[in-house]
This record gives C-alpha cells, sequence and structure tokens, in this order.
C-alpha cells in the first residue's frame, strides 16, 4: 500500500513551501501527495432566497476556480517532476475538513503551510495550523 | 428604458404626489383603493355559518386539509419530528455535497419569510378579538400545519426545475403543472389552470400581506414611538412608504445584494432578541403563569364576552396561525426548493420545524406575554396590533418598544424581499423571464410599498389576508391529487431510514 500525504494549501505561492517540502518526502519514500484545497463555508450560515437559488452554480464555479488557480498548477508541476499527486478541492472549515480527509484518504501525515498573520488576529480567530494540530487524529506538519 | 430611469420616474411621480393632493395624500390614497379592498376581501372571505357565526370558507378549506393530511400521513409531524432535526444538524449530509444549499440554510431562510408581523401583530389581533383562548387554537392550527408544510415542501423539491446553468425553481406552480401531468392526461389541463390561478394570487400576495401589511405595521409602529398622534411623522406614512420602497428597490431592482444579505443575518438575531425578552417577561411573571395556562384552556372551550363563543375564538385563533406559518398557502415551497438533496421528502421533515418555530414557538410566545402582562384587554381596539404587542413588553422592559420597533421594521424588509421575490417567480411563470416583465413587476412591488403604510389598517389587513388566503385555494386542490405521489416517496425513505440503509456522515459516524 502506498503511503498517502495530505499537503493543505491557500493559494499556489503562499503554499510553495509545503509543498516543496511534502514532494522531498514524496520523491525519498515513494508517497503519493493530495494537494488539498479548502473553500471556507459553512453549512450553518444565513442565506438569502436568491443566494440559494445560485447556490449550486456558484458552488460549481468556486471548485472550477480553485482548480484552475490553486491547485491544478501546482499538481501539474510535481507530476511533471515525477510526484505522484492528486488536486482535491473541499468546502467546509479549513482545519475540520483536512483533518477528516486525512481520514478518509488514509494519510500519514497532514503538512501545511504557515499564514504570516498577526498574533491579534490568532488570538482572536485561531489559526488553521493551531486549531488543526488540536483536532488532527494523524501528525502534522507546519512548514513556516 | 433602464433600470435605473424607471426607478428614478416612480420616485419622481411619487415625489411629485404631495403637491397635488390638498387633503393629505394618505386619505387620498386610501380613499382611492379601499373599495376595491374591500370588495376583493368580501369575496375571499365568503362565509358560512357554523353555531350562528359566519365562518370564512378558506379558513374551513385549510383546517381540513391540514387535519387530513396529518391523518393520510399517520401523524408525520410528530413521527418525522426527530429525524428532522438529525437532517437539519447535517447528520445524514454527504460531505462531497458541502458547499450546496443545506438543510439548515434553507428552512433558515424560509422561516425569516415567514417569522415576521404575522407573529407579533397578528397575534396581538388573535388574543384581543378572540381572548387568551385563541392561543390554544393557534397552537392547534400550527401543528396541524407542520403536515401541510411537510406535503407542500416535498412536492416543491420532488418537481422543481433545474436549469443548465445550475440555477433551481421550484413552487406550487411547477407541481401543479408538471405534477399533475404526471397522474394522468385527464388532470394536466387542470394542472395547468390551477399554476396560472396560483401565481396569479401570489402576485397579488405579494402586494398584499407580503407588502402593504408589513409597510402598514411597521409604519405604524415607528409612529408610536415617536410619539404617537402628535409625531412628526403621524401623517407622513407615504414618506415612510418611500424610505422603505427605496430600500426594498435598492435590493430588487439595484441588485444591492449586500443589504438583502446583511438583513439575512440580522433577522435570526433579532428573533433571537425577540424570543428571549418574551421569556424574559413570561418567567420574571412566573406566579402568574398557572392562571394564564387556566385562562388558554378554559378561553378555548368556554369563551366568556366573545363573539360567537367558542367558534369565534377558534376562528381567530386558527385565522392568524394561518395567516402568520402560510401552511396549506404555498410561499414555502418556493423557499424550500433549492436544497441540494435527490430525497425530496427530507426537505419535508425538516419543513415540519417552520410552523413548529412560527406559531408553536414564536406565536405563543407572544401570546403569553400579552396575558401574562395582563395586556389583553378585549376592549382595545384590535387595529393596533403592533401597538397592543409593545405595550405588554413595555410594562415589563419600559425601552423595549424601540427594540421592537427596529425588529418589527426588520422583519417587515426582510419579509417584504421575500414575497418579492416569492412573486416574481410566480410572475416570471405567468409572462416569461424578460427584462422588461421583472422591471414591471418590481416598479409595481414599490408602488404598494407606498400604497400599504399610506392606507388605513383596516382594508389593508383585510385585503392582504384575501390575497394571501387565495393562494390556498389551488395549491391545497392540487395537493389533493398529489398526496399519493409523496406517500410513495415517503414509504420508500421510511423504510430505508427504518432498515438503516441511510448513510450518516459527520461525528457520530467518526467515533464509531
Amino acid at each position: 500500500m502506498t503511503q498517502v500525504l495530505l499537503v493543505g494549501t491557500d493559494c499556489s505561492e503562499c503554499s510553495h513551501r509545503a509543498v516543496d517540502y511534502a514532494a522531498k518526502w514524496a520523491r525519498l519514500a515513494n508517497l503519493r501527495l493530495y494537494i488539498v484545497h479548502v473553500i471556507q463555508w459553512s453549512p450553518f450560515t444565513f442565506s438569502t432566497l436568491q443566494e440559494n437559488e445560485e447556490r449550486h452554480m456558484r458552488r460549481e464555479a468556486e471548485l472550477e476556480r480553485a482548480h484552475s488557480q490553486i491547485i491544478d498548477p501546482v499538481v501539474a508541476d510535481l507530476q511533471s517532476k515525477g510526484v505522484d499527486a492528486e488536486g482535491v478541492v473541499r468546502h467546509g472549515d479549513p482545519a475540520e475538513t483536512l483533518s477528516e480527509l486525512a481520514n478518509e484518504l488514509d494519510a500519514t501525515n497532514i503538512i501545511i503551510g504557515r499564514k504570516g498573520q498577526s498574533l491579534i488576529k490568532t488570538k482572536l480567530f485561531g489559526s488553521v495550523a493551531s486549531t488543526l494540530v488540536q483536532i488532527s487524529d494523524q501528525p502534522v506538519t507546519v512548514i513556516p | 428604458m433602464s433600470i435605473r430611469k424607471s426607478g428614478l420616474a416612480l420616485l419622481g411621480l411619487l415625489n411629485s404626489m404631495p403637491v397635488f393632493a390638498e387633503g393629505g395624500v394618505d386619505s387620498k390614497i386610501n380613499d382611492a383603493i379601499e373599495p376595491f379592498a374591500d370588495a376583493v376581501s368580501g369575496f375571499i372571505f365568503s362565509s358560512f355559518p357554523i353555531a350562528g357565526v359566519p365562518f370564512p370558507f378558506v379558513l374551513v378549506w385549510l383546517i381540513v386539509g391540514a387535519t387530513f393530511f396529518t391523518f393520510y400521513f399517520r401523524f408525520i409531524n410528530f413521527r418525522a419530528f426527530r429525524h428532522g432535526f438529525q437532517l437539519i444538524r447535517g447528520d445524514y449530509s454527504d460531505p462531497t455535497a458541502a458547499g450546496e444549499v443545506t438543510h439548515f440554510q434553507a428552512l433558515a431562510t424560509a422561516v425569516s419569510g415567514t417569522v415576521g408581523l404575522g407573529n407579533i401583530a397578528g397575534v396581538a389581533v388573535a388574543v384581543s378579538l378572540g381572548g387568551p383562548g385563541a392561543t390554544f387554537w393557534m397552537i392547534l392550527a400550527g401543528l396541524l400545519g407542520m403536515s401541510s408544510k411537510f406535503v407542500e415542501c416535498t412536492l416543491g423539491v420532488k418537481y422543481r426545475n433545474e436549469y443548465t446553468d445550475g440555477t433551481v425553481s421550484g413552487g406550487p406552480m411547477y407541481y401543479l403543472s408538471k405534477g399533475l401531468a404526471e397522474r394522468s392526461d385527464k388532470l394536466k389541463s387542470l394542472g395547468k389552470v390551477l399554476a396560472v390561478l396560483f401565481a396569479i394570487f401570489c402576485v397579488g400576495g405579494s402586494f398584499g400581506g407580503g407588502n402593504m401589511f408589513q409597510a402598514n405595521q411597521s409604519f405604524k409602529q415607528v409612529v408610536a414611538v415617536t410619539g404617537g398622534d402628535v409625531s412628526w411623522l403621524a401623517d407622513k406614512g407615504w414618506l415612510f412608504g418611500l424610505v422603505i420602497a427605496t430600500l426594498v428597490g435598492l435590493v430588487i431592482i439595484g441588485g444591492i445584494r449586500g443589504i438583502a444579505r446583511v438583513t439575512s443575518k440580522i433577522v435570526p438575531f433579532m428573533a433571537a432578541v425577540y424570543v428571549t425578552a418574551g421569556l424574559v417577561i413570561i418567567f420574571s411573571n412566573f406566579s402568574a403563569l398557572p392562571a394564564a395556562f387556566a385562562a388558554i384552556v378554559n378561553g378555548a372551550f368556554t369563551p366568556e364576552g366573545i363573539s360567537g363563543g367558542i367558534i369565534g375564538v377558534l376562528f381567530q385563533g386558527f385565522k392568524r396561525a394561518a395567516f402568520s406559518n402560510e401552511a396549506g398557502i404555498g410561499s414555502a415551497a418556493i423557499a424550500h426548493s433549492a436544497v441540494r438533496t435527490n430525497r425530496p421528502v427530507t426537505e419535508g421533515f425538516v419543513a415540519l420545524y417552520e410552523p413548529f418555530i412560527d406559531t408553536v414557538v414564536v406565536c405563543t410566545i407572544t401570546a403569553l406575554v400579552i396575558i401574562v402582562t395582563g395586556t389583553w384587554n378585549p376592549s382595545v381596539d384590535p387595529s393596533q396590533g403592533v401597538a397592543l404587542t409593545s405595550a405588554a413588553f413595555e410594562s415589563s422592559i419600559s425601552w423595549f418598544p424601540w427594540i421592537l420597533t427596529l425588529a418589527v421594521v426588520l422583519f417587515a424588509f426582510s419579509t417584504m424581499i421575500s414575497w418579492s421575490y416569492y412573486g416574481l417567480k410566480a410572475w416570471t411563470y405567468l409572462f416569461g423571464e424578460s427584462m422588461i416583465t421583472d422591471v414591471v413587476y418590481k416598479v409595481m412591488f414599490l408602488t404598494f410599498v407606498v400604497i400599504g403604510s399610506s392606507m388605513e389598517l383596516g382594508s389593508v389587513i383585510d385585503f392582504s389576508d384575501a390575497m394571501i388566503f387565495a393562494m390556498a385555494f389551488p395549491n391545497m386542490l392540487g395537493i389533493y391529487f398529489l398526496v399519493p405521489v409523496v406517500k410513495k416517496e415517503l414509504n420508500e425513505y421510511w423504510a430505508d431510514y427504518k432498515a438503516g440503509r441511510l448513510q450518516k456522515f459527520g461525528d457520530a459516524a467518526n467515533r464509531a
């Protein structure tokens, strides 16, 4: 069975260090990489009738944009370097969704980049990295 | 004519009114509309006597229907209550479908469309005309109405239109026409007729209860907190109407979605504030509670001093419950149909919560506040709906009328936005989708906002009721032909549910 690593990405540029790190290990140990982007979304928000009517259409557009602008270029680049990589885009809370996906895909490790956000913002809203460390069932590697 | 131009033209027209209206714009508008409004409501509410009390046929129609659905689906309103909650909580939501409209969102959107003045003003009218006993019948009507919503919303999802661009559109227009056509060739033309009738009444309802009533009652409350008869605003209903019409216009014509989006987030918050304040008042008058419950039960069966006796009380309770939760009216089916599910009946289970929250919870809280504070007074002028509720809250929390005013205006605003959506769906069903039909409807809608705030309550309330209740005739008639379809869906689903064949997701599954 191929071992699997999950890599969380925000955008192509800001996550390249996490991707590079994961790629290094993938090549060394012949691992499979899932490059994951989570679109912030909650099932319990309040929406208007108009928004509901168009939701399916917008979701498709969001998925399409996440693939074409964030995930696909990274995956193509990895594949050209001979890494076994696949892209996944999901809606949800970033930390929870990454953790659930790791379980679903039997990932042995989750690798994410760290956003350089201010301390105050982190104190108020938390960060994906710190939440993930709290809730994940797998080891989490945070790349600064 | 561009959208912006036509909007400006309308505002210009309305602005020029005070120039030629000598005897007050409000009374001019009122005089012009009143005879028409009275004629329409007289027709819709044609009644026959039950025990000497004139009982409108449409109410009998709604209650008989709701009772029939309750028995036909073997008390689905209680049976599926728990499962409905699991669906709302997302226990059965597939994570790969995340990002679609959830059961929670469909329900929340539908509830913000119905929680509104009916819960505040309507209840006050019911309790003042029918006594505390009206509360009992109101709750009963709410419980039965849950079954009506179940059927409507299941059908709304089952027969909705899904367009190639990914948008969806559903509601009685579609299940009446498509559903009946599916039953048999003979029913096809009946379905078409019912769908068109429904759409016509829905447009009317969107101008009446979904618009004029809201504008009218929120204006009354704003006048009341700013000084009553001596308020600077007292004779300026048209001005208030213009302001509201401009705001609604910004959303529905100007496409400024931010306003609608903010409203959709504030309304649930205001509803929570209202319910909390209500509970605080009820529990701070704890000692009056047993007497209040006794008055509700006794008043329901052996009312004293209520015109029409038991039937009169029952009439008030049923009428206000129906007006508030709209069960059997068909509007909710439009709101619920946007949910993403391949089992239509699941949205029916979720929709059970709508009359429950609206009538059994919120309306009952209003009624209890009015009763325990002793603000209920049979001699109070029933046209002062909101004012009565406001006084009830004020007697315990002196500054609450200000909060209530904000809530009333916000609820009215969000109800108007919702109904402009329902009305437009019906309108485009009738006249097709185009830029021009769209703008024509929206300009008419805004005009009625101004008319509504200028009219006296009596004719507004009757006309509003009439147009909204009229929708129940084609809707419920068609549903009787479609109940076997719902029954089949329900039985298949319920068998899967009971046998554990439905996949559960979420935390519970992870822990297992």
